[in-house]
């Protein structure tokens, strides 16, 4: 499009713009109105609806009235919309209908028709009334025949384009009602013009828009159309909505720009990318910037001229809105952006000029924005600022590189000319900042025109910088333009500025584990240490960058190098040492004890063998590494003892250490993982648990106070013990990578030893690991010798050679050669010698080391062991054959007689209950070389057999069975049974009937002997007997010891049958068999078999006559339920003391089943009178009549046929009364006393004939 | 599309960074790390809204002349950064988003191999390929 046609009138383009208002006719009236008319119109808001959906907003008019002139009225297809005319007013007085007639109608005409020819239909007639002139006039018509008439003519169907004003300057209520009526309409069609000429505008503008994608369009063109709208806005106050127009601009072109870069080029597009020759920054400070919105106008902007003045324009805007923190951020994008832009249209800007423009710009901003807020405002924003200020110090910063400002020797005649070039881009300073001293133009010149200058300027935009980051929390930015700082102070050569910085940077990376900012801070850091001769932090930081894997090989070999180079060359000043911390250097992974117990005895070898990770890249010479030792006397010394030692057995010995990774944050490391061990106490008498628990190892780690100012890398914290104790190794060369080395030391002290530290020394330096952890500990033990004697079976068994075990833990002492050891012989215990005993000698690590022969000696009382020479700290042990011999028997006088006794329980033997064998102890004391005291020690045997003895009968004759029982777990072979009478009857036989002299029992098996009992004369009345019986382990071959016989003693009294019992059933008279249901008789005949004899000396027995009596009671009992035993089942009856002697006793039983039933049992008992010295059997008998046997009397009187003695005690007894009396004691008669000759017999019963009884069982 | 995507830890550690020119890497080991002084206010800024209501896109963090960073954080406080390059304007905010949640899927795949240890470093293959992928496709 063309540029406007005719020049347009001067406007001036300021805030002071409002809608222009157009006012014709009186211009004297209208004068007179004026002032309150401007007063009044903006004083009450409108609410003005907009199109588009756009918000309703509520608006405060003003206008801009100027005398209507036809020029005003723009020209069809004139943009232009500042200068529009929104409204035209006619203003007329007139009252007089002549005069309208005469001129003012006239004049109205031809201002419509002016209007019109420009198809302006935004018009007010306004007729202002006065009540003076009317006074004056008399023969007025009335007033409203004039607005009639003007509405008539003029108001063609819109009456409401001709108002009437009352008086308007006069103060009284209609004046204010007519002025309220005329504000209101005039701000409703000024609104009604807006709504309406902007609509068309914005029509008119996106139909120019979408026209974009035509050849000849211009975006100048574009952007002067919509600017024109955004003023508009902006003159209503519409801050927003201009705003809006911009950034849609902004976009636009921002758009173009990318489809440009993706290959779409709008032809328009070109002439933006001229090269750029002014960089002079954005201008903020106007409210338009005209120079540049002339060359926009003039399509001869450049990019950097488009936009900064859109900037500008936007800039201006929010600041209105009072968004200044916007225009910081938006500022930082735009700059951004703009850099971009450069890039992507591929303008050829000069070196710096960008910087130049950059750094004016940034300043431009800050400056606008701090000239419009207060300070506190400012301050509380830095996070929106503090990117410009950032992005203005990187900038000069590169300015100041690129300019030769920062090198030592200043700038060269290249950087000069450079400068000149820079400058000259800027131009001239505007006006407008001339008089200000800190313009970001004055600043400029003066930062670039000398080296001091420059670094003044940086150094406080530097610092300012990094305060502003570090006050609002940003410490990692304020970190990274500190190490700016850093590079430029050391390219200023004042390195001990820049180590703070650094420091502080590699604090903050080391707290995070960033490893490259790390590793390249700390390349810095190096450099610089150098600079300042910081010999030890230098040393330090080359060893943590020698072993950084983030450098390459050479980097690192350098920096190894200069750790060497320095260790060295130095020897001059002896003494000195540098001591830095391990872990840079090598890192120990895992340490290994040989032996893998870590315990050791006094004066033996141990050996340490670590693994050391060399960090370095190159192999290292170390002169020595030590490890620092720790001493201790530990109170617990069970954990030394030889016991402890070969009952703990750590799996390898080995122990790992954990891998630090040091580029790892400390964070990370902050909390170690708690180390838990449980914990025994014993109480130190008898070891007994006292107390249990849980202990952390490491609590001093976990609950130490956190270091906040902690330098991570400070040397001075690694301090370098000096130990008396210490293992050393010499002149190892540590390979890259890992590393075996091995310390060796022999034990001196007893105690516990706590590895600390571990050094390796290179020249002066010393290379410290300050504390081994996990713990680490050996301990030197002192053992003193000591005896054990054990057997070698779970128990040992008496009677056959049994192997026990002899260990000698000789400690401290050295077994040599004719040491031995004296056992005292225990009376009742064999120490077998044979021909080929062998000792075996292991090492406390049960290693076997050697075996030698035993040489056993016996005598009499003593016998010696000689031991096999052994060194110390070693473990003998050897086998003996013991042979457990029965003790001599107590009673028997016969020496040559020695077996296994039984019960006789001279030595402390248990037995208890059950199968349980006996146990017998015996007592060996030891002598030993290493002590002056005897060692006792006990041995248990156990005796394999047990064996009961019975007496079986039958009739008078007697046998003796002997039961033995086989406890063990062994079989034996039974030979030579004997069994001797002891007693002093020599007239007794025992006739052995056990045919087998050779017999075998198994375990847990018995084995029955039987002899029978002969006598001539009279028998005795008790036999000693003592069994006798050799026996030998079956499974072994002939043994070299001859073995006693096992022996039992018994004793069995009164075995002499005195009484025949013998029980008959008849069946009832005249049947052949019993039946069921049907009493039998039962028959019992005692009969005495022998005459008076010793056993029956007693309280029972009474002397009658010429006869003796004794008193016997018998009891008929069917436990079997065979049997219905009818009335009297027992009775009590006297009995003489002669051979043949017999009592009968009848009584009625019935049998309860058929079959053959065994015959009820007969007991018979001795009755005992209460008491033997004065008692009377009389009332005892009645005792019992009367109780229980009453009943019974006449059935006892009838079968009573034998003893007439017995029947009348019984009846004697009856007629006696005696209640209360104590009880008469029965007693049993011994086994062998009563010889029961029908037990085992039956008698066979038939099924009873009646049939009546049925007898059903369901089930 | 993307030239550096990391993954950094609650306690700000890197766990995973990988950048495409790589001889540049130290520039984007330092661009990282300034940007998590912005990850911290947002996070900060954010832990006032409601927990379930949180976004964990946290837009730009800044912009440099060339680059663009931008950020995001795990319900656990890991944080995703994302450098793009400046000129690369075909990324608007969506696809970046995207390729966050794609990140985040990833990652979350990484968490549950029994075998990670929580705080190492990932050394994942798949995620390694996914970062790739993501670095690969523009460029």
């Amino acid at each position: 499009m063309a540029a406007p046609e005719e020049p347009l009138p001067p406007v001036i383009y300021t805030m002071e713009n409002k809608p222009i208002v157009t006012c014709a006719g009186d211009q004297n009236l209208f004068t007179s109105i004026y002032p309150t008319l401007s007063q009044q119109l903006p004083r009450e808001p409108m609410e003005w609806r907009r199109s588009y959906g756009r918000a309703p907003k509520m608006i405060h008019l003003e206008s801009n009235f100027v005398q209507f002139k036809e020029e005003l009225l723009p020209k069809e297809g004139n943009k232009a919309l500042l200068t529009f005319p929104f409204l035209h007013i006619y203003w007329t007085e007139c009252c007089d209908t002549e005069v309208y007639k005469a001129t003012v109608k006239d004049d109205l005409t031809k201002w419509q028709n002016v209007l019109k020819a420009h198809s302006s239909v935004d018009w007010l007639i306004v007729v202002v009334e006065n009540d003076a002139k009317k006074k004056n006039k008399t023969n007025i018509l009335p007033r409203t025949s004039i607005v009639d008439k003007i509405r008539n003519d003029f108001c063609n169907k819109q009456s409401d384009r001709c108002v009437v004003l009352s008086d308007p300057l006069k103060d009284s209520s209609r004046t204010q009602e007519s002025w309220n009526a005329f504000l209101t309409k005039l701000r409703t069609l000024l609104l009604m013009s807006f709504t309406k000429n902007l609509g068309k505008f914005e029509d008119d503008m996106r139909t120019l828009r979408e026209k974009r994608t035509e050849p000849g369009w211009s975006f100048c063109e574009y952007f002067m159309v919509q600017e024109e709208l955004a003023f508009v806005f902006e003159m209503l106050q519409q801050f927003e909505d201009a705003l809006v127009q911009y950034d849609e601009l902004d976009a636009l072109f921002s758009q173009y720009v990318v489809n440009f870069g993706a290959g779409d080029g709008a032809n328009w597009l070109t002439f933006f990318c001229q090269p750029v020759k002014s960089w002079s920054g954005l201008i903020l400070r106007k409210p338009i910037d005209m120079e540049k919105r002339e060359l926009i106008q003039r399509q001869e902007a450049t990019l950097l001229d488009l936009r900064s003045y859109l900037f500008s324009r936007q800039c201006t805007l929010l600041l209105f809105l009072q968004r200044p923190w916007e225009v910081a951020q938006r500022a930082l994008e735009l700059l951004h952006s703009c850099v971009q832009e450069l890039k992507l249209l591929e303008v050829s800007v000069p070196p710096g000029a960008l910087d130049c423009w950059v750094f004016l710009s940034c300043l431009e901003v800050l400056q606008r924005i701090e000239g419009c807020c207060d300070r506190a405002q400012i301050d509380s924003n830095i996070a929106h600022t503090v990117g410009l200020w950032s992005y203005a110090t990187e900038k000069l910063k590169s300015l100041g590189y690129l300019c030769g400002l920062v090198s030592e020797k200043g700038p060269n005649s290249e950087d000069l000319n450079r400068t000149v070039d820079l400058l000259a881009g800027l131009g001239a300073e505007r006006p407008e900042t001339a008089n200000t001293a800190q313009s970001p133009y004055k600043k400029l010149k003066e930062a670039l025109s000398s080296v001091e200058a420059f670094e003044k300027h940086y150094l406080d935009l530097s610092h300012a910088t990094i305060e502003m980051y570090t006050s609002i929390g940003r410490i990692r930015s304020a970190k990274f333009v500190g190490k700016d700082l850093a590079e430029f102070y050391m390219r200023k050569k004042s390195p001990q500025k820049a180590e703070i910085y650094l420091q502080g940077a590699l604090k903050t990376y080391l707290a995070e584990g960033w490893a490259l900012p790390i590793t390249h801070t700390r390349k810095q850091l190096a450099e610089c240490q150098k600079h300042l001769g910081q010999t030890e932090n230098y040393l330090q930081t080359s060893s943590l960058l020698a072993s950084d894997y983030h450098l390459t090989e050479e980097q690192r070999k350098y920096f190894c190098q200069e750790v060497l180079s320095f260790a060295h060359q130095q020897s001059d000043s002896p003494g000195h040492r540098v001591v830095l911390p391990m872990h840079s250097f090598a890192q120990l992974r895992d340490l290994h004890f040989d032996p893998s117990n870590a315990v050791v005895h006094v004066g033996g070898i141990l050996s340490v063998e670590i693994t050391l990770c060399s960090q370095m890249p190159v192999p290292v010479h170390v002169e020595q590494i030590a490890i620092n030792v720790h001493f201790s006397i530990e109170k617990n010394t069970y954990r030394k003892t030889a016991e402890w030692l070969t009952k703990h057995k750590t799996s390898n010995g080995i122990i790992k250490f954990p891998v630090e990774t040091s580029p790892f944050p400390a964070s990370q490391n902050i909390l170690p993982a708690l180390e838990l061990y449980e914990m025994f106490e014993r109480s130190p008498s008898d070891n007994s648990l006292n107390t249990t628990g849980i202990i952390c190892r490491n609590v001093h780690m976990l609950l130490r106070r956190q270091e906040s100012s902690s330098s991570l890398e400070a040397p001075s914290g690694v301090a370098l013990e000096d130990g008396a104790h210490m293992l050393r190794c010499s002149n190892v060369t540590l390979e890259p990578g890992a590393n075996k080395i091995t310390f060796r030391t022999q034990a001196k002290e007893p105690g516990t030893y706590t590895l600390r530290q571990l050094c390796a020394s290179v020249g002066p330096v010393r290379f410290v690991l300050p504390h081994i952890y996990p713990l680490v500990q050996y301990d030197v033990y002192s053992q003193e010798p000591q005896l054990h004697v054990e057997p070698l079976a779970d128990s040992l068994l008496a009677g056959i050679p049994q192997k026990v075990k002899f260990t000698v833990t000789t400690g401290h002492y050295t077994v040599r050669n004719g040491d031995s050891l004296q056992l005292s012989n225990a009376e009742a215990m064999l120490i077998l010698c044979q021909a080929e005993n062998r000792a075996v000698i292991y090492s406390n690590t049960r290693e076997k080391s050697s075996d030698a022969a035993l040489r056993v000696q016996s005598s009499d009382k003593v016998t010696s062991i000689s031991l096999p020479p052994a060194p110390a700290y070693h473990v003998i042990e050897f086998e003996l054959d013991v042979l457990s011999l029965p003790s001599v028997p107590a009673a028997g006088g016969e020496s040559d007689l020695r077996g296994t006794p039984e019960p006789q329980r001279k030595h402390k033997d248990r037995q208890t209950a059950g199968h349980c064998m006996v146990t017998t102890d015996h007592k060996v004391s030891i002598d030993c070389p290493w002590s002056i005291y005897s060692t006792v020690i006990a041995l248990t045997f156990s005796v394999p057999f047990r064996t009961t003895h019975s007496l079986l009968s039958t009739g008078t004759r007697k046998y003796v069975q002997l039961c033995v029982q086989n406890l063990s777990e062994l079989d034996f072979q039974l030979s030579d049974s004997n069994l001797v009478a002891t007693g002093d009857s020599t007239d007794l036989q025992l006739i052995p009937l056990n045919t087998e002299s050779q017999q075998c029992i198994c375990s847990k098996q018995p084995v029955f002997f039987v002899w029978e009992l002969r006598w001539t004369q009279e028998p005795p009345p008790a036999l000693h007997g003592q069994f006798s019986i050799g026996f030998s382990p079956a499974s072994e071959e002939r043994l070299s010891v001859s073995l006693k016989p096992y022996t039992y003693e018994f004793q069995v009294e009164n075995y002499f049958t005195l009484y025949n019992v013998k029980a008959e059933i008849f069946p009832p008279s005249g049947m052949q068999h019993c039946r069921t249901g049907l009493l039998c008789s039962l028959e019992v005949s005692i009969t005495r078999l022998s005459d008076l004899l010793e056993v029956d000396k007693d309280e029972a027995l009474m002397e009658s006559d010429q006869c003796f009596l004794t008193k016997l009671m018998y009891e008929v009992v069917d436990n079997s339920s065979n049997w219905a035993v009818c009335g009297k089942s027992c009775g009590a009856i006297s009995m003489p003391v002669a051979a043949r002697a017999t009592h009968r006793v009848r009584m009625d039983v019935m049998p309860l089943f058929a079959g053959h039933l065994p015959l009820p049992d007969v007991r018979l008992f001795k009755y005992l009178p209460h008491h033997s010295a004065h008692s009377s059997q009389l009332d005892a008998d009645s005792w019992i009549e009367n109780d229980s046997l009453s009943v019974d009397r006449h059935g006892d009187e009838q079968s009573d046929g034998g003893s007439g003695r017995s029947r009348g005690s019984v009846h004697s007894a009856s007629s006696a009364e005696h209640k209360g009396l104590p009880m008469p004691r029965l007693q049993a008669l011994p086994t062998g006393q009563v010889f029961n000759s029908s037990a085992g017999m039956q008698v066979l019963v038939l099924p009873s004939q009646d049939n009546h009884v049925l007898e059903v069982s369901v089930t | 599309m993307a030239v550096c995507i990391a993954v950094i830890a609650k306690e700000n550690y890197p766990l995973y960074i990988r950048s495409t020119p790589t001889e540049n890497e130290l520039k984007f080991h330092y661009m990282v790390h300034t940007s998590l002084d912005v990850v911290d206010e947002k996070i900060s800024a954010m832990g006032k809204a409601l927990v379930d209501q949180r976004e964990l896109y946290l837009g730009l963090l800044y912009p440099t002349e060339d680059y663009k960073v931008y950020g995001y954080v795990t319900n656990s406080k890991v944080k995703f950064v994302m450098v793009v390059d400046s000129s690369n304007t075909a990324l608007r905010d969506n696809e970046i988003r995207s390729m966050f949640r794609k990140l985040h899927n990833s990652y979350t795949d990484v968490m549950c191999n029994p075998f990670y240890n929580p705080g190492d470093r990932i050394q994942s293959r798949a995620f390694d390929n996914m970062v790739m992928s993501m670095m690969i496709q523009v460029c």
